[in-house]
């Protein structure tokens, strides 16, 4: 066990995309319990620095798998897809024109003050957002297919970054 | 209890040893020293009775210092010298200071933190705040007539690396070993969430003499987990002081004041304040120095009127934490009012009505920052008693960024991640042969370089010369469980460790620390040299008493060969400091550190194997019988 491991093997759970979040939280917390900088307040400097190394690390690791979006994109680096390298894949054009529809309705609905078809637009996107990582999820777990799950996933980055702009219009009019 | 036994200093070698360690809630209008004393946080008084220590620093002529009830008794009389509310200037420049104008002193410009002109010389606020600090840990150790191991000490949770640092350095200055920096809202909520056994989310609401924290904390079973983290470092007491204190000159059509009727003018104002907690109307009367009378009365509306933004504003950060959390005002199950400026009916009212319940107010909002220090404070020192047992999960409540080109900042740590925390970044030459290059970290928010706060300048040098884009150094920013910030550096493709040139924008430097450490012991009737000494011995003998119980509980992790080299290694340093030869204890120190670093690394790779193997040990779960 050094500082290299795999995050799922640093919480000792299945490789997988669909993965227990309770479970999870609990390995999190049992790991911290062990290894966070508290633990060695007054111990030798070496067991501090490597105490701070390792709760960084099972913070990185638990960051990773806690959004299904970062769990999908570590899944792809493990399995040697890089989402950066195929980013020059260009996005077919249906998919591009649904996203200048979104775009445009965010963009008026904001425009107008109007909370109420923003919030309407949020939960319409997330329930689309949902419904696709479910996709992910058998792409990456039963049928292996890394190069569609690798599409699928580069959609998902750009619903996720619509949704946090609905967030943050939506953000900005309660203020 | 498997669990813990592993994290040094073990009980198994001393089990029924207490170590002291306090707590210390180093406030910008009062401090306060707290201990665990047979499993109870209380606060430690001074001779007279007194849990306060107003942070109020006086130097006279003849460099002698009064902190405290004192040098807050002469504070009029003596204003330029007599320092108040030193918190607002740590890790600051003067450009910075609000309300910087109507003060009484004489400020120096410094790179990076304003510094103090005083009788007794030149004085960083780090300095003043040691003062402090000493005056506390002088109390803590009479109270409790031993060695310290070390304190706690808190910060607001929005402070940024510079403010934390300079708080640190502080500590430093003061002789104090820092266990931790903690957040005071945190601090807060683990006074109250034990006492309480409280589950769910709560808000700790934290409005203090100049600072205000918002935080969100889950609280399950022996976890505090914090979800995210607001507020405003500028912003607490004093400010609701300097709105009534301007709404006076402005009825009372004062003439501009001299700096002795401007502290005394100040003194009724906050007088006025504190008087209308509980009264509805306060009179202001005070005779100036040209002998005009000032006489006039503040009603609690009029108070509520003239001072609405400044609660208005309080909320804009609550509201930020909030959607930071991804929770709405109605998930919060309780929020708990900590600071004295909370006293106030307009702030109760305006939190009240935000959060549509009232607020928690059953513990002192005055000590319950340094009630929840010293509960963290004993359990970082190991001791633990069984069921009293807790994991802090604590975040970084402002961004850290780089600046790229055209003065816009890059974020490399977003705020509110959990510390420790680290995150790398790969840079490249963009010249044939460059051999150096300039990187600028920032903390803040907004997009703009000017915007946010300068913490570093770093300089790699010493990369081996390449054409354009070949170089590939990589930074590493790591956070610490102090949430301070650190930067190294290595160029990738040869494995040159680049040299790192550190020019802080702020704090002091180490060369800074040990000048005004020997500054502080030439005015000391005690001995530097011995002082020093004393340090040493105490140091050693902590880390041999770590280590022997680290052997008692783990020794089958090594070989005899290299248990025998540890115990030589410990009897060489025990050797040393029986003697009188710092620097021989300090070379027995580094070896015994070498020797054992292996064993760390063992011991280390043991708790995690038992995490792993599903082993359930008795962690968390002993909270059951909290």
């Amino acid at each position: 066990m050094d500082l290299s491991t795999d995050f799922f093997s640093l919480f000792a759970l299945p490789r997988r995309f669909r993965l227990s979040l309770s479970e999870l939280d609990s390995r999190y917390r049992d790991l911290q319990a062990q290894v966070h900088p508290d633990r060695f307040a007054s111990a030798s400097d070496a067991a501090r620095r490597l105490s701070m190394q390792w709760a960084t690390r099972a913070n990185e690791a638990y960051l990773a798998l806690k959004k299904p979006l970062a769990r999908a994109k570590y899944l792809l680096e493990l399995a040697g897809h890089d989402l950066q390298a195929e980013n020059n894949t260009a996005m077919p054009a249906d998919f591009l024109m649904e996203q200048m529809e979104w775009r445009e309705a965010v963009m008026e609905a904001r425009t107008g003050g109007d909370h109420h078809e923003l919030t309407h637009l949020h939960h319409r996107l997330r329930a689309d957002i949902e419904q696709r990582f479910a996709e992910v999820g058998e792409l990456l777990d039963l049928q292996q297919d890394y190069s569609q799950a690798t599409d699928r996933v580069r959609r998902l980055m750009f619903l996720e970054k619509l949704l946090s702009e609905i967030d943050d219009a939506l953000a900005s009019l309660e203020e | 209890m498997a669990l813990f036994q592993i994290a040094e200093p073990g009980e198994s070698a001393a089990p029924h040893e207490h170590k002291l360690a306090i707590g210390i809630d180093l406030g910008t209008t009062n401090s306060l020293v707290a201990t665990v004393r047979s499993g109870m946080a209380v606060c430690l008084h001074d001779a007279q009775g007194r849990p306060l220590l107003p942070s109020v620093v006086r130097y006279h002529v003849d460099g002698q210092v009064d902190v405290g009830y004192e040098a807050r008794k002469t504070q009029a009389v003596d204003p330029k010298n007599t320092i108040i509310s030193v918190k607002r200037f740590m890790g600051r420049g003067k450009q910075d200071i609000a309300h910087v104008e109507s003060m009484p002193y004489d400020f120096i410009e410094a790179p990076g933190m304003v510094k103090l002109k005083t009788h007794a010389g030149i004085k960083s606020p780090v300095e003043v705040s040691a003062e402090i600090l000493k005056s506390l840990k002088a109390r803590a150790e009479h109270a409790l007539a031993g060695e310290l191991l070390g304190a706690v000490i808190t910060v607001p949770a929005y402070f940024d690396d510079a403010q934390r640092q300079a708080t640190k350095d502080a500590a430093r200055l003061a002789g104090l070993n820092v266990l931790r920096l903690l957040n005071e809202p945190t601090a807060a909520a683990i006074a109250y969430g034990l006492d309480n056994a409280a589950e769910g989310v709560y808000a700790v609401y934290d409005l203090g003499g100049g600072t205000f924290d918002i935080s969100i904390l889950k609280l399950t079973k022996g976890v505090f987990e914090v979800m995210a983290t607001g507020g405003d470092s500028a912003l607490g007491g004093d400010d609701f002081d300097h709105r009534i204190f301007c709404w006076v000159i402005e009825q009372a059509k004062l003439q501009p004041l001299s700096p002795e009727d401007a502290r005394r003018l100040m003194m009724r104002c906050r007088e006025a304040k504190e008087f209308l907690t509980n009264n509805p109307e306060a009179p202001i009367s005070l005779r100036l120095g040209s002998d005009e009378m000032v006489d006039i009365k503040l009603d609690v509306q009029t108070f509520a009127e003239i001072t609405r933004t400044l609660v208005s504003k309080t909320l804009q950060p609550v509201k930020k934490a909030l959607r930071d959390a991804g929770l709405r005002a109605d998930d919060i199950k309780g929020v708990v009012m900590v600071g004295g400026a909370t006293r106030m009916p307009q702030i109760q009212k305006a939190v009240g009505d935000f959060f549509r319940q009232e607020p928690l107010t059953n513990l002192d909002p005055d000590k319950v920052v340094a009630l929840g220090a010293a509960t963290q404070a004993n359990l970082l020192a190991g001791n633990k008693t069984g069921k009293d047992d807790w994991l802090l999960l604590d975040v970084i409540p402002l961004s850290l960024g780089l600046e790229t080109m055209g003065g816009l900042t890059e974020k490399v740590i977003p705020r509110n991640s959990t510390i420790p925390t680290a995150r790398a970044q790969e840079f490249t030459t963009y010249k044939d042969g460059q051999t150096a290059m300039a990187i600028h970290v920032v903390q803040g928010e907004r997009e703009m370089i000017a915007d946010c706060r300068s913490l570093a300048r770093f300089e790699l040098r010493g990369i081996p010369a390449m054409v354009a884009g070949a170089a590939r150094i990589r930074v590493t920013f790591q956070v610490d469980a102090d949430g301070l910030l650190s930067v190294t550096a290595r160029e990738q493709t040869t494995g040159v460790e680049a040299s790192i040139n550190v020019k802080p924008s702020y704090g002091l430097s180490d060369d800074e620390i040990a000048g005004m450490l020997k500054d502080s012991m030439a005015h000391a009737k005690d001995d530097a040299m011995a002082r020093a000494l004393r340090e040493a011995q105490v140091e050693g003998e902590r880390m041999i008493e770590a280590t022997e119980a680290a052997l008692a509980e783990d020794a089958h992790l090594l070989s005899t060969a290299e248990i025998d080299k540890i115990n030589t290694t410990i009897a060489k340093l025990r050797n040393s400091i029986a003697g009188d030869n710092r620097r021989l204890i300090n070379l027995a120190m580094d070896d015994l550190g070498f020797e054992t670093q292996t064993f760390a690394h063992r011991r280390m790779d043991q708790s995690i194997k038992k995490v792993l193997s599903g082993r359930k040990v008795n962690d968390i779960a002993t909270g059951e019988d909290a």
